[in-house]
């Protein structure tokens, strides 16, 4: 009897969730309800519709999440075409999210992409807090460290410095540049954050200024010469835009010209764009193989169908493939993750009190301390300007200073003096008011 | 203890840890390079337990909905403004300056903007002694990553600062390291005012006439401090 019924859907899919397994988590549930539950119940945000954007919404649509939104800033330009296959030649000029999100749902059947066109930061924090995981297509430090900041502050830890876990907010973070990409997983509390890993980073190429003035040597000087010392003395004022492309074609020009006074060979249009905008020229497959790694992050980490990536993949494709899985470990005095220092304070503590009494906390001894709080300068101990400036508050309760919240994050910088010996410190405080109504339970809440 | 970084540069024939994400018993683990990696691979039996706790999350999502309310409320309310690392390095450098008499430092912007500052450079000694030289600072909120940007307000003849501001010191492009600080910075602008230095030039004139006749770079620099031309360029007194 012949089988006329085309092969389900969520067949490949079904794989993975209705069978039990040997590499799956330990509470891993297989089953329809699991496979429903996915698509009812999961939401994920993908931050960026660029390069890795675009395929991850597709993967993301097809692997079974129906509850999808997206958030970028730019539009469609047409170098993007390349890659970014959600988008055609009429497309360039509109919103990249828009555009994405619509194409997507034209062609998967199910999936709800709602999208954001905007800038992270012009989103309520509370936004980012309605999603269970956050995907991440972002192609620069500043924006990943806002949204790793951002999904690190909803992090909350018990009494004994354990992180809770209705607290995580995991993120799967991918990068690509040419042949080479990664794809790691976040889970603040468990993994490193962004900022525990800050120092992977190398130090960006930085050309001396009076070489770019005086003895260029390269095609790069040329360019950097247009860019940053010419512009200013021709246009003095006007800030360069790198997306205009008369701005752009005004550097090159220059650029041409320094080069020939100079002899030095090499000065391209396209050379121009990379060295001022920082531009990698972008290859699809690399985008499609880290979003792939990405997506299947993700479903692990909502349906517990595997183990998670632990935690840290790098991809190069430069001489045949290669792929290799690192495990980074948390820095427990991260400033962003971390659990910091617990202190059990009266709303009565005045902010002179409080300043004291960090001088005699066994784990801290930190004398003449500086206090920030979510970037209100409390009391700064120098210099002098400053020292005035917040001279005031000392007088004042710390609960009134913290807005009346139940519980709050300071940071603290002094002198650490442990056994005779100073040395600087910078300090992350978990402040929690004693008696405030609204402190819940530390133990209690939020039980599955 | 910080894992170091394996090169990618020459994948072919690198060491291949076993490691795909797959669990694997640490006994099989071989050491690459760092000798923490098996102390690190055992406690993976006591990692792996906080980690799995991950593969639960639906079911923390299915009651995040249905309790949405109670979340919210538990969490304080949301913070007013987010503030990054970089902000805090930097609230430290502040907190920690340790300037000479002839700089002063000023918040133009109040005691909550710490990343947009002042600094007011008065030389005691050499060919600028008497004058008063503005800086602008600019710290980017992925500071110390990234160098402070420094312009230099006041029109100055000096071989290592241009007419538009620019100013030629090392630290603050080809040579910032992230251990660097904003003292460091200004004892560097500072230096610039005791030793300027005809063989980084941004301004080619200046630095022509400093290594040529100094007695003439003496008087150019005088003549620019009081309010005065040299060459085709008019400078506002300083002093």
């Amino acid at each position: 009897m012949a089988d006329t019924a085309p092969p389900s859907k969520s067949r490949d899919l079904d794989k993975l969730l209705l069978r039990p397994g040997n590499l799956v988590g330990p509470t891993f549930d297989p089953g329809v309800q699991l496979r429903d539950d996915l698509q009812e119940y999961a939401r994920v945000l993908v931050v960026g519709a660029g390069g890795l954007g675009c395929e991850l919404l597709k993967d993301l649509a097809l692997s079974g999440f129906k509850n999808l939104e997206v958030i970028d800033m730019d539009r469609i330009e047409v170098t993007n075409l390349n890659r970014q296959f959600l988008f055609r030649l009429e497309d360039v000029g509109k919103p990249k999210a828009e555009v994405a999100a619509k194409r997507v749902m034209e062609r998967i059947s199910g999936v709800n992409i709602v999208p954001h066109f905007c800038r992270i930061e012009d989103k309520d924090i509370g936004f980012y807090n309605d999603f269970n995981i956050i995907a991440l297509g972002l192609d620069s430090i500043e924006a990943r460290s806002y949204i790793n900041a951002v999904a690190c502050s909803f992090l909350e830890y018990d009494a004994d410095d354990n992180p809770r876990e209705e607290t995580m907010k995991p993120m799967v973070d991918g990068g690509t540049e040419g042949f080479k990409g990664h794809a790691r997983v976040i889970v603040p509390g468990v993994t490193p954050c962004f900022e525990c890993t800050i120092w992977l980073f190398p130090p960006q190429v930085k050309f001396p200024l009076c070489t770019l003035a005086e003895t260029p040597r390269n095609a790069a000087h040329c360019i950097e010469y247009a860019h940053l010392i010419k512009w200013d003395e021709v246009h003095s004022g006007k800030a360069f835009d790198p997306d205009n492309p008369d701005h752009m074609k005004w550097v090159y020009d220059e650029a041409v010209k320094r080069a020939e006074l100079f002899g030095i060979p090499g000065v391209t249009y396209s050379l121009t764009q990379g060295v001022v905008k920082n531009i990698i020229p972008a290859i699809a497959s690399t985008n499609a193989i880290i979003s792939a790694a990405c997506t299947l992050e993700t479903l692990k980490i909502a349906s517990g169908c595997s183990k998670t990536l632990s935690n840290y993949l790098t991809y190069n494709g430069v001489e045949g493939l290669h792929t290799k899985v690192t495990e980074f470990v948390k820095d427990k005095d991260c400033l962003v993750c971390g659990p910091g220092v617990l202190i059990e304070l009266d709303t009565t503590v005045t902010l002179k009190k409080f300043t004291d009494m960090l001088g005699e906390h066994p784990k801290l001894l930190m004398t003449k301390a500086s206090i920030t709080y979510h970037g209100k300068n409390l009391y700064m101990q120098a210099p002098p300007v400053l020292e005035e400036m917040t001279r005031s508050n000392l007088e004042l309760s710390l609960y009134d200073l913290m807005d009346k919240i139940p519980k709050g994050i300071l940071h603290a910088i002094s002198t650490i003096d442990k056994d005779n010996r100073k040395s600087s410190g910078l300090r992350k405080l978990r402040v929690v008011f004693k008696g405030v109504d609204g402190v819940v339970d530390m133990d209690m809440a939020g039980g599955a | 203890m910080r894992l170091e970084e394996e090169k990618i540069a020459n994948p072919i024939g690198s060491p291949r840890l076993e490691n795909l994400g797959v669990e694997m018993h640490p006994k099989q683990a071989r050491v690459t390079h760092c000798s923490n990696l098996i102390t690190r691979l055992w406690n993976r039996i006591d990692f792996a337990p906080a980690f799995h706790r991950a593969g639960a999350m639906i079911r923390l999502f299915k009651v995040k909905e249905k309790q949405k309310e109670l979340a919210e409320n538990a969490n304080g309310g949301s913070p007013i403004r987010k503030q990054t690392a970089g902000e805090l390095r930097l609230h430290k450098d502040i907190s920690e300056l340790n300037l000479p008499n002839s700089c002063s430092i000023s918040f133009p912007n109040g005691k909550d903007d710490l990343m947009n500052f002042e600094v007011s450079i008065q030389p005691d000694e050499g060919y600028y002694l008497g004058g008063t030289f503005l800086f602008s600072f600019q710290v980017s909120s992925t500071y110390p990553h990234e160098a402070p940007k420094v312009k230099c307000k006041t029109k100055v003849y000096h071989p290592n600062i241009d007419l538009e501001g620019n100013v030629c010191l090392n630290i603050l492009r080809e040579d910032w390291k992230p251990v660097l600080n904003i003292n460091t910075v200004i004892y560097g602008l500072y230096h610039l005012f005791t030793e300027p230095n005809y063989e980084d030039p941004l301004n080619h004139d200046a630095a022509a006439v400093l290594r040529d006749n100094p007695k003439m770079f003496e008087s150019n620099v005088r003549r620019a401090m009081y309010g005065g031309y040299v060459g085709q360029t008019y400078f506002q007194r300083c002093m």
